[in-house]
This record gives structure tokens, sequence and C-alpha cells, in this order.
């Protein structure tokens, strides 16, 4: 277990509002962790302080084991980090400033052009190298920022919604970026994008009014969506409702979930057969219609599903706890 | 040193990325001409010196020099690059001191472009050129000691023009310390000592005694302990940003 980020209790209170409420996670060499959460959650705020941004309320931090607090330089040195909103100099070219760049992070001349020409070509900024900042679009500027963080080929990447406001083709080339930068690096990303998750991280922490309300690989975060290995069956009304009562009493069924405006001028209905525990359950159930000789026009197993499991986790259920934890 | 001089670059380069720097140097130049020419009736007395123009430039920065600071941390703040900057491998000191100086460049820099001035007056008379040397000295003194206390007002805000009459007024202080009229209004009821302390707070009772000609160690001093004092304070206030 090489953890090159690591954090420890680590709250930020802004007067009354705790925006982060006592986090403590690591991430580790060939991690990418998906931050999720909605607009507000404290993703930022927690990214900020582990780029030393923000001082913390409370907690420590420490990145390839030096402590944010303690040896700010060291850790700056280590971190590589895109801030919200991929921020830089208007007036700037993106030349001018990835050399800008460079020699704040004490790269010499030579070693300076190589690794610009490397990063340039890897986010495909080629055409814009000489042309103000300001003047360039969204998905763009956003690349100059990507160009930025990894100009230093750091061990720690940390990307603050890496993806936002990027077409469908360039969001997949960040993530594959991404993907091809893993291995030696310990990514910490934000998004509110689900698919994200499944398509590049292989952890996924789930945050929630300042507290980590779920943290796991993806495949065990959609395990816990409710509909995960669900069977959806369609068949004729008539015979919809034993079929129902029969299929409740099979070992592994949680329940059954009526589909309701499923049903058609030909009589009929959908309903869905919901798994316990997320396990597997369609063979049970097609050895149970096959018996039965059920006449299903329809079947097939639901696929899980990440926006489920994130609005249960971070609708207003959860609030009180955050509001208790406020006072202390 | 190394992390200070890569943001002086910067810094100093972005001013001429605009055209915003030239159209400044103009307005300075003119303004300096015009005070100069005009107001300072450099015609009419027959004297070959800068005397009309350095005694027009404390005025002239009190409001030249706030519209350059404004923008030193606020546009910095405003526009998200303050988080850019602050996350760079460098300490809170070379970040202040970097971007101070060059500010400080560039202002002297416009002072400097008024030498068409001092050739004027060699052309015309025989000016005492130690004078003027030691004038122009004094006028970057004071343009930094400007600049200090606008850097560390625009540290506070992310909004530049309530970081130039903020300035501006804060300048205005430390320039009427020195002016007779507020000084008599003091010294008819407070003790000598409180009147000399704030006289000699005053940029213009330092700069006027510069402009005679004697660069005086506490005359630097002063300045020198002045700007060291607002970067400090720029630093403290930038770092307790931080934590709130
Ligand atoms: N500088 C600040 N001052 C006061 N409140 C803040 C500040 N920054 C963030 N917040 C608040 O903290 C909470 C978390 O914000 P943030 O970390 O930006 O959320 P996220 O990135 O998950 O959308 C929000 O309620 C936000 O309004
Ligand atoms: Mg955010």
């Amino acid at each position: 277990m090489d953890a090159l980020i690591e954090i420890d209790n680590l709250s930020k209170h802004f007067g009354e509002l705790v925006a982060v409420d006592n986090v403590t996670f690591s991430v580790a060499r060939g991690e990418v962790v998906g931050f999720l959460g909605p607009n507000g959650a404290g993703k930022s705020t927690t990214m900020k302080m582990v780029t030393g941004f923000l001082t913390p309320s409370a907690g420590k931090i420490s990145v390839c084991g030096h402590s944010v607090a303690d040896n700010p330089l060291a850790a700056k040195t280590a971190i590589g980090y895109l801030p919200e909103g991929a921020p830089a100099y208007p007036e700037m070219t993106p030349l001018g400033f990835l050399r800008f760049i460079a020699d704040v992070r004490g790269m010499g001349a030579s070693l300076r052009e190589e690794r610009i020409r490397e990063v340039v070509s890897k986010v495909h900024l080629e055409g814009v190298l000489h042309q103000p900042i300001d003047t360039l679009s969204k998905g763009f500027k956003r690349r100059v920022g990507l160009a930025q963080a990894i100009l230093h080929d750091p061990k720690v990447l940390i990307l603050d919604e890496p993806t936002d406001g990027l077409d469908p083709n360039q969001k997949h080339e960040v993530r594959s970026l991404i993907q091809e930068m893993a291995s030696d690096k310990a990514i910490l990303l934000s998004t509110h994008i689900l698919e994200e998750v499944d398509a590049v991280c292989t952890r996924a922490m789930i945050i929630n009014k300042g507290r980590v309300v779920q943290d796991g690989t993806p495949a065990e975060l959609q395990s816990r969506s409710k509909l995960h290995n669900a069977v959806t069956i369609r068949m004729a009304a008539d015979k919809a409702a034993s079929a129902r009562n029969d299929l409740q009493t099979l070992n592994g069924v949680a329940g059954i979930q009526e589909l309701t405006g499923s049903a058609d001028q030909n009589g009929s209905v959908s309903f869905q057969v919901l798994a316990s525990n997320g396990q597997s359950i369609i063979n049970q159930v097609g050895v149970r219609m096959r018996e039965k000789q059920w006449d299903v026009e329809e079947m097939h197993v639901e696929k899980a599903r990440l926006d489920d499991v994130f609005r249960s986790l971070t609708s207003s259920d959860v609030s009180e706890t955050t509001v208790s934890g406020g006072v202390s | 040193m190394k992390g200070t001089l890569s943001i002086f670059k910067r810094e100093f380069g972005s001013y001429f990325a605009t055209p915003v720097a030239y159209v400044f140097i103009l307005v300075f130049l003119m303004l300096a001409g015009f005070f100069t020419f005009q107001l300072g009736s450099f015609w009419d007395r027959s004297e070959a010196d800068l005397r009309p123009f350095f005694n027009f430039l404390p005025w002239l920065y009190l409001f030249l020099i706030p519209a350059i600071s404004m923008r030193l941390w606020a546009e910095e703040r405003k526009s998200g690059t303050i988080e850019l900057l602050m996350t760079l491998p460098i300490t809170m000191n070379q970040a202040v001191l970097g971007k101070f100086f060059a500010a400080w460049a560039f202002a002297s820099l416009c002072l400097a472009l008024t030498f068409p001035l001092w050739i004027t007056v060699s052309y015309l008379g025989d000016p005492d050129h130690g004078v003027i040397l030691a004038s122009y000295v004094g006028g970057i003194l004071m343009g930094g000691g400007f600049l200090a206390i606008g850097s560390c007002i625009s540290a506070i805000t992310k909004n530049q023009v309530i970081a130039f009459v903020i300035s501006v007024v804060v300048c205005l202080m430390f320039i009427l310390f020195g002016v007779s009229p507020v000084l008599g209004m003091f010294s008819s009821w407070a003790p000598e000592v409180v009147v000399d302390t704030l006289a000699s707070f005053s940029f213009l009772t330092h700069f006027e005694s510069i402009t005679k000609g004697v660069v005086d160690a506490r005359d630097i001093l002063f300045f020198g302990s002045l700007i060291a004092f607002f970067m400090f304070a720029n630093a403290l206030i930038l770092d307790h940003k931080k934590a709130v």
C-alpha cells in the first residue's frame, strides 16, 4: 500500500457552515478516485485544502509523506492541480503560460521545452499555442489547465471537474488521458457525472454535505442500487398477478415492483423482480418461468443505476446528521 | 529568490500584453507634461530645473499609482488565478514580492520615460544634474511606497474599484501629514512630538528633502521600511484569507 494522499479527520468551517465535516481517506499510487457529490457537497473545498489553497479548520493532510501544513512547498511540488473552472491568465498565450508554470516549477530551458512539447501533444493544444487564452473556447481553456497540471509529471494529480463543459469527444479524450497516466500516480478527480466514474475510476467516493457517505469500487457502488440485478418481466396482465405472487416467494427475491403505466392495449404489463443484496436471481426466475410455462413477452436483467444510488445517498434523509455535526 | 524572479517576469510581461499599459504610459506622460508646463509655469520661472515637475509628482502618483496597484491581487482573486498561484511551489513572500517588484518596475519605467523633460531643461539652461538625479531616485522610492500600500489594499477585496478608492484615500493621508495647513491643525493643540511624528510619516516631507539634492539615509530608510511593512501586511492578509 503506497498511499500518496492521506487525509485525516479533515474539516472546514465557513462561519456557521460546515463545508467539510471530519473526512478521512487516502489515495494510493495507481488509484483513480472519483469524488462524487451534488453541488455544494464540499468536493472543491476538500481539494483546495489538499492543494494548500485553503487552511483546514481541523485535521491533517499529507501528500507523498509531506505534511501540507508543515512542509507546503514539498507537497505542492508533488501535486498537479486543475482548479475548478481551469483559471489561467487571460492575456497570456498557452505557450507563454506553460513556460511560466515550468519556470516556477524550476525546470531548465531544455527540459521545459521538451515537457511542453509532450503535454501539448497529449492534450492537443498545437493549434492554439500562440493565441491569447481569453480568446479560446471553454474546451481549449480546460485543456490548457490540464496541460499545466501535468506539466511536471506529478505523483499526485488533483482535478476539479476536469471534463466540465467539454463535448462528448473531448470528454472521451480527457478520460483516456487520465487512464493512461493512472498507473504511477494517485489521482483524485471530482465530478457530478456518474458515467465518468464507470469510465475512469477505480474507486468512487460519494460526499454529501461535507461527509463521505459511500466509499468503494464502482461495482460495489452499483450493487447498492435497489435495482441491481433486478429482472424486468413483461407478460399478459391477467397472468401477471399470480406470477408476481409466485415469484415473491423465491429465494433471493427481495420484492416485486410494479411499473405503473406499463399496461398497453394488448393487455400486457411489466414488473420488476428485485434481488435482495443485489445477488443474481435471473436463474431462479428463469427456472420458475419454464416450470410454470408463463407466456413472457420480454425479460431482461436491469443494469445497475448509479444515479439511483447517488440519489438515495445524497437526498435529504442524510441531512439531519450534518446539522448536528455542525454544532460540535 | 528564484520564485520571486519567475513571478516578476510573468507579471512585468503581462503589463505589455494588452494596450492598457501603453495607454497608461501615455496618460502619465501627458499629465506630467501638463502639470509641469501649464500649472507649474515652467516657462515663466526662467530657472533651469525640474522643480515644477517634482512638486506635482506626489499628486500625480496619488491617482496613477493606485490605478496600477488596484489590480495586483483583486484581479487574481476575481479571475480565480490566485488559486493557481497559491498552489504553485512558491512561498507567499515570493508571490507578494514578485508582483510588487513588477509593478514597481513598471511605475519606475513610466517615471523614467519623462527623461525628455530633463533633456529640455539641459538644452534651455544649465540645471544641477545631481539634484535632478536625486529627485528621480526620490520619485522611484515614493512610487514604491504608494505601490506597497496599494498592493496591500488590493489583497483585501476582489473589487478593483474599491481597491482603487481606498488606496487613494490612504495614500492621500500619507501625503497630507506633510502639508503645513494640516500640520497646523494639529499643532494648535497636540504636543510637538505628535506633530513631528505625523510629519515624519509624510511622503512629502521625505520626498521634498530628497528633491533638494541630498539622498539622506533616513529618507531611504523611511521608504524602505514602509515598503517592508506593507509587504509583510500584504502577505499576512493573504494568509489570513486562506484560513477564513
Ligand atoms: N470561500 C467560501 N466562503 C463561504 N462558503 C463557501 C466558500 N467556499 C465554499 N463555500 C460553501 O461550502 C460548501 C461546499 O462548497 P464546494 O466545496 O465548492 O462544493 P462542491 O465543489 O462539492 O460543489 C458550499 O455550501 C459553498 O457555498
Ligand atoms: Mg466544486
